[in-house]
């Protein structure tokens, strides 16, 4: 039962899918999607770590430091625009949401 | 060996499950809750990857200030949370196709970049050594080839601080608040006023407005 880096590697790309599954099938809750980009943002963390520990190249980690910092300030601005938007509609659903015609 | 394979394979589905269950949990709290679990256990994964200081970070600010923030937010708003999953079964077919092909495609490249790319020549985890520990081996790269990129950082989470608070930040109408500049500026000419009043007539409280 020897893990390779191939074993890492594979998790990533699963826990990365079902972040991009639950952006599909929760098209209307923007709490699960903002939960989704979450998951898919540590599943590219779990990548840089991989490949930093089994190539022995520290700065790997240092860029997933940078992915967590980013992942952390999108995590506060899209639950107080998320906030803002409910106190504004009374509503989070988002596919009603089409003021700006996008 | 054994006990590594044995840890990572429980790490990982127990990850993986986490994460499934966040996609698809009824009640968004729920949802959390395992989100807080998938986070967990890929803390565990990168302590198998020698990487302690981010296993920890991971915890601290994921499970201690992102996943908090999260419950907060579904705890305090008052949403029909049924009512947003009406569009579950009808994305569910196209959803799983992408999701199979995008799995297939990074698998392959996974392989691909293992066993003849930019990875073959990959070693095996590599541990702390007894001479550098893992937090002194990213603070000697971090502080030096990447001091710019932190001090980046440092703006990016500033920035998002303030974008939270003007974004949420409400002043309520007919509530009272503390004004210093109006406060320091009185002087005895604009805060009193004096009523001649003659003698014997007195004072209704409509004379004193």
């Amino acid at each position: 039962m020897v893990v390779t880096l191939q074993h890492y590697l594979a998790v990533a790309a699963i826990l990365f899918t079902i972040g991009v599954f639950g952006i599909f099938v929760n098209r209307k809750n923007v709490i699960i999607i903002l939960m989704s980009i979450e998951l898919i943002l540590l599943a590219v963390n779990i990548n840089f770590v991989a490949f930093s520990s089994y190539l022995n190249e520290v700065s790997g980690q240092v860029m997933a430091m940078f992915v967590l910092t980013v992942a952390a300030a999108e995590a506060a601005v899209g639950l107080a625009i998320l906030v803002t938007f409910f106190r504004n509609r009374g509503d989070i659903a988002v596919d009603d949401a089409s003021v700006m015609k996008g | 060996m054994l006990l590594q394979g044995l840890a990572f394979y429980l790490l990982a589905a127990t990850a993986v499950i986490g994460a499934l269950l966040v996609v698809t949990a009824r009640n968004p709290v729920h949802s959390v809750l395992w989100l807080i679990l998938a986070f967990f256990s890929s803390a565990g994964l990168f302590v198998l990857l020698g990487a302690e200081f981010l296993a920890m970070l991971l915890v601290v600010v994921y499970v201690g200030a992102v996943a908090v923030l999260f419950l907060f937010v579904v705890m305090m708003l008052d949403v029909d949370f049924v009512r947003l999953r009406e569009g579950f079964a009808r994305y569910l077919p196209l959803a799983i196709i992408i999701a199979g092909v995008l799995l297939a495609e990074m698998i392959m490249i996974s392989l691909v970049v293992v066993s003849g790319g930019a990875a073959a020549d990959a070693t095996g985890p590599v541990a702390a050594t007894s001479e550098m520990s893992n937090v002194e081996a990213i603070g000697r790269v971090l502080y030096t080839d990447y001091v710019y990129f932190f001090q980046a950082a440092g703006i990016v989470l500033l920035i998002a601080m303030i974008g939270a608070i003007v974004l949420t930040l409400r002043h309520k109408p007919h509530v009272k608040r503390q004004d210093v500049v109006r406060q320091v500026g009185r002087d005895a000419k604009t805060a009193m006023e004096v009523k001649s009043v003659p003698t014997g007539a007195g004072v209704t409280p409509e004379d004193l407005v």
